[in-house]
């Protein structure tokens, strides 16, 4: 299967990932080598099998409705790489404008 | 050109628990910044969701008073998508078209609007979490961001495109608050941003497919919900009978300046990348958890509506005001096992008791009055102990303090003189005070009789029973007294 | 106090507070530790001072004639994708260099309360993406019985610790093989439970559905000790089974007379260097002379189970690891200019190759219109793969087969063709497939390096796997064999 620079690029823009042009060749041969081999699941008819989505064949799994303790805000201002009050500080999110 | 509106309906409600979606922080609203948060919500590495089992119940409430189909297995999703108030860059919800489906799908509401009844179909009914909140402070180079909404439980309805205008949708936002608020689900407002909707709004021709449709978003309470949906369809009309065509398109309603533009393009379609998510097992609803859920559900708007029009013999219009909210009618119900005088207790409640509500912007719930009270104060009205007049000055003591109608009328000597002999002298005095009213009344112009009774009231502080005087003057005039 | 080091807790359990107290056994460790690290450089962060106070304290509940939890003063070291609380976490990564945990992961917890004291966190592939511990990005551990070589991944540096004596027993995840490949090459018992034993919230996910926590250690008597105070359910983890916990330790006597071993003759084939085929049937035969009945099976899937289990961990990966964007903990690039800049370019900088590569592959293996073809497809030969295993249980008790195709490579051999070191999990990837117990004990040598033989076991009978491989030990005495570079 080939993966062109152009998909690697698409898939970089998804997966928040910036690449130099270098990484991006490189990565569009590797994928693509790796998907070939990944290909020999073709070769495996598939028709009417269940996926396994889950692990384990167990359902309804709940909590109870209870609050129980947070963290000290002091614990998630520690954690963040800035803070301004209490508050985790990102650069300027812009919302919709004209 | 004749166009046919097609609006349909996204709605996100907050489901009434004390903890989030998949762990035990707190819900409670106005903490503050980051105080209700914990690894889960936080998505911190190694941390896991866990469901909590009220929010899938209200979401079966939900589900079942929204005539839903519910499905007997339903599982989570993993949407994906980059935000900063999204912790894990995922969000953990239902998607529909995936193996199983989610919570509840094919149902419908009942709206009116102007006397025109509408079946709303839902399309879907499912669960997920919510995410943070951003505040966007006066410096514009930095934006901050709150964690204590993450995670809190979350419903989506959408509803199939079936709405034809603006006022229905109004209407049937209103009506969902209403059946979810019944159900005790959500309390479903808009201002309380315990329900938020976008809506997908087209044009066509009668008859013809769907027009290309625009998402309208930013919608922050009914009023701009009617407001957005009217200024887009006639944006799109305009469009469309200009010859052009509908850009499908995300558009932004500006409260302020009262149009809808087209947010930023973006570059291309945001791709989910939607699969089931592995840190939770499928939520399986047997019969008997649906039935056990169905048997605890309340009357329903309508059905109680319906109910009280028979029971009571109440007015459709009186009925449907009284249903409002569940604990108006509770109230109602409550006053007139008290006291079985149905229209009078429904009169006072539409008319003063609303009147007083609404002046201090409060809910039945606050009041300190009582249903047993109120049906008091009707029955002192009707075994003729105080007038009407005077019975209303009491409503609003009783509002202010909590104290019982009896209580108050002892205690300012109101009741009612229905002595004649004591009117007698009154009614005298009044004839004799003013002779013009009294030639004109025997001169056959009878509305100057009410001024005559009026001052008749005046001089007893109005405690005087006015049919009594009525009669008293008549007959002091040489009227009939029949009239 | 040296010669301490290097024995296993069940033998040293009944002489602790009388021929040597805690924070004795604990310095040896930390002396050993300190000596050998230079070379071996299993550790990413020692927490010597916190197992000295942590030893002192147990001393002094034995003098005060407590009676002590199961793994009272236990030198244990702790893969570093385990959160623990105040202690930093990296997952081997540049993205959580400086991340310190305000919680334990439930083992982590249950290990501590056990009376265990950790020693440190282990140095592992980031985000346990490999085969071999190079991808770290720190820094590669090296085998400790020949340091040009590669102790295995992505639990080389738990595996590496016990080897050497730095740690009495470690804590590792497998996901694909990482806690049984990387025991194998460095010559100690890994094992990966069912999955669903082990409580997997404090974990850094990798993929979700494959993921199990699990003990290394000097021989399967101590592996039983600690898979018994880790197992169980937990209610913070869904997916962690509800079912009771069968008593490990007692499991392991009862011997193998009438155990039906199967070999699947595709876990034999090309591939497999021959002197690990060697060491692997003679200790298949030693489990024969045993008692146990031996005969041949089939998993004819085999083939599919790489590609099968490189797509779902690839997409769960890309969605779990989506998460370390700059925003609220952990590294953010000081060249974000914007949202999009702060999540891009502290993703770059913050995650290595192997992580990018297997992001990438993952997101586009769920991305639309390739879904259908490679996510979906992958899961059902999952379900393919695990009525392979069914099939073969209602013949056999437990699958014997090699654990690694090699007995070790070099650092540096694999790293430039992703393909050949993804190469090395062929053998254990499928049993995470299936989500099966699976246990690697060392069973020979090949150029002076260890060999592993691999059983697996019926979803949550870790105790006939346990019984097996003990009963083998009782017979053999590979376990007790211990690196150059201890005895130097």
């Amino acid at each position: 299967m080939r993966i062109t620079p152009e998909v690697v690029e698409r898939v970089a823009r998804l997966s928040r990932l910036e690449l130099t042009a270098e990484e991006i060749a490189t990565f569009a041969a590797q994928l693509s080598s790796i998907l070939e081999y990944f290909a020999r699941l073709d070769r495996l008819p598939t028709e009417g099998v269940e996926p396994t989505s889950h692990a384990l064949r167990i359902t309804n799994v709940f909590r109870d409705d209870q609050v129980t303790p947070s963290l000290p805000v002091e614990d998630v201002v520690a954690m963040a790489p800035q803070a301004h009050e209490g508050f985790v500080v990102v650069p300027r999110v812009l919302e919709a404008e004209e | 050109m004749e166009f046919e509106t097609v609006i349909g309906l996204e709605i996100h409600v907050q489901l009434l628990t004390q903890s989030k979606m998949f762990c035990g922080c707190s819900t409670r609203f106005g903490a503050p910044p980051n105080t209700q948060t914990c690894p889960v919500c936080l998505g911190l590495p190694g941390s896991l969701p866990v469901i909590n089992r009220r929010a899938v119940e209200l979401g079966l409430r939900a589900a079942l008073v929204l005539n839903c189909t519910v499905h007997p297995t339903s599982q989570f999703h993993r949407k994906n998508y980059y935000y900063p108030d999204l912790p894990k860059n995922y969000q953990i919800s239902q998607y529909q078209y995936l193996e199983h489906p989610p919570l509840g799908t094919d149902g419908y509401l009942d709206v009116e609007v102007d006397g025109v009844r509408r079946r709303v179909g839902i399309r879907r009914v499912h669960l997920e979490e919510d995410t943070g909140k951003l505040v966007h402070p006066e410096d514009g180079t930095v934006s901050w961001v709150d964690y204590n909404r993450s995670g809190v439980p979350l419903m989506e309805i959408v509803t199939y495109p079936d709405l034809r205008s603006p006022q229905e949708a109004k209407a049937f936002l209103l009506k969902l608050r209403q059946v979810l608020q019944y159900a005790e689900v959500s309390t479903g407002r808009m201002e309380e941003g315990t329900l938020r909707c976008d809506a997908n709004v087209s044009l066509r021709r009668p008859g013809e497919p769907l027009g290309t449709r625009t998402e309208v978003k930013n919608m922050n309470s009914l009023r701009s919900v009617e407001r957005a949906l009217s200024y887009e369809v006639a944006r799109q009309r305009e469009v469309l009978e200009r010859g052009g065509a509908v850009v499908q398109e995300t558009r932004h309603w500006d409260e302020r300046r009262g149009v809808t533009f087209a947010s930023r393009s973006k570059e291309e379609a945001e791709d989910y990348r939607y699969f089931p998510e592995p840190d939770l097992v499928p939520v399986e609803v047997s019969p008997e958890w649906l039935e056990e859920i169905r048997r605890t559900l309340p009357e329903l708007p309508d059905a109680r509506r319906d109910r009280l029009m028979a029971q009571y013999g109440l007015s459709r219009y009186d009925a449907e005001l009284l249903v409002q909210t569940r604990a108006t009618a509770d109230f109602f119900e409550a006053a007139v096992a008290a006291h079985p005088s149905p229209k009078a207790i429904a009169n006072w409640m539409l008319g003063d008791l609303t009147a007083y509500l609404n002046e201090h912007n409060l809910e039945i719930e606050q009041l300190r009055t009582t249903p047993s009270q109120l049906a008091e104060l009707v029955r002192l009205v009707e075994d003729g102990t105080i007038s009407g007049r005077i019975a209303k000055d009491v409503l609003v003591e009783m509002l202010q303090t909590g104290e019982g109608a009896r209580s108050i009328v002892d205690r300012r000597g109101l009741v009612q003189i229905a002595d004649e002999k004591a009117l007698r002298e009154t009614v005298d005095a009044v004839i004799r005070d003013h002779p013009e009213p009294v030639k004109d009344v025997q001169a056959g112009k009878e509305k100057a009789i009410a001024f005559l009774v009026g001052q008749v009231m005046r001089r007893t502080q109005g405690r005087a029973n006015p049919a009594l005087v009525q009669r008293l003057l008549r007959e002091r005039l040489g009227l009939p007294t029949g009239s | 106090m040296k010669e301490l080091v290097g024995r296993p807790y069940h033998e040293l359990r009944p002489r602790l507070g009388k021929d040597f107290s805690v924070g004795e056994l604990v310095e040896a460790y930390l002396q050993t530790l300190e000596a050998l690290e230079p070379h071996v450089r299993a550790y990413l962060t020692v927490t010597a001072e916190e197992a000295r106070q942590q030893a002192r304290a147990l001393d002094r509940r034995l003098a005060a004639g407590e009676s002590l939890p199961p793994l009272a003063g236990m030198p244990v070291a702790l893969k570093d994708n385990l959160c623990t609380r105040g202690v930093r976490t990296t997952c081997g990564s540049r993205i959580l260099e400086s991340f310190v945990p305000p919680y334990d992961a439930t083992a982590v917890r249950r290990l501590r309360e056990a009376g265990a004291v950790v020693l440190g966190k282990t140095n592992l592939d980031e985000f346990a993406m490999g085969s071999s511990t190079e991808n770290s990005g720190f820094f590669p551990t090296r085998n400790p019985w020949d340091l040009d070589y590669v102790p295995g991944g992505s639990s080389g540096g738990s595996a590496a610790a016990v080897a050497a004596g730095e740690a009495l027993a470690a804590l590792g995840s497998d996901t694909g093989g990482s806690i049984r490949q990387p025991a194998s090459l460095c010559g100690v018992v890994g094992l990966k439970p069912t999955y669903g034993r082990v409580s997997r919230y404090g974990l850094v996910a990798f993929a979700s559905s494959l993921d199990q926590i699990g003990p290394l250690a000097l021989d399967v008597h101590d592996c039983a000790l600690v898979l018994q105070v880790i197992s169980g359910h937990d209610p913070h983890d869904s997916t962690s089974v509800d079912l009771p916990v069968p008593d490990f330790a007692a499991a392991l006597e009862g011997g193998v007379r009438g155990v039906r071993v199967g070999l699947p003759t595709e876990f034999f084939g090309e591939g497999l260097q021959p002197e690990v085929r060697q060491a692997v049937l003679d200790a298949v035969r030693v489990l024969e002379g045993l008692g146990a009945r031996v005969e041949e099976v089939h998993l004819p899937t085999l083939e599919y189970a790489l590609p099968t289990y490189y797509l779902i961990a690839c997409a769960e990966a890309s969605s779990n690891l989506a998460r370390y964007d700059g925003v609220a903990y952990g590294y953010r690039s000081p060249r974000a200019r914007d949202l999009y800049t702060l999540y891009s370019r502290t993703r770059a900088e913050g995650f290595g190759p192997e992580v990018k590569r297997r992001i990438m592959l993952g997101t586009f293996a769920l991305s639309a219109g390739y879904y259908e073809g490679f996510y979906k497809k992958a899961q059902q030969v999952r379900t393919l793969v695990r009525r392979d295993f069914d099939r073969c249980f209602q013949e056999v008790d437990v699958l014997a087969a090699p654990t690694s195709p090699v007995a070790g490579f070099r650092l540096g051999e694999r790293t430039a063709d992703p393909l050949q070191m993804y190469l090395a999990d062929v053998y254990t990837i499928p049993v995470n497939l299936a989500g099966l117990p699976g246990i690697s004990v060392p069973c020979g040598f090949a150029g002076g390096l260890p060999v592993g033989l691999q059983l697996v076991g019926r979803p949550f009978d870790e105790a006939t796997l346990l019984r097996v491989a003990h009963a083998y030990q009782q017979a053999t005495d590979w376990h007790r064999r211990r690196c150059p570079l201890r005895r130097g």
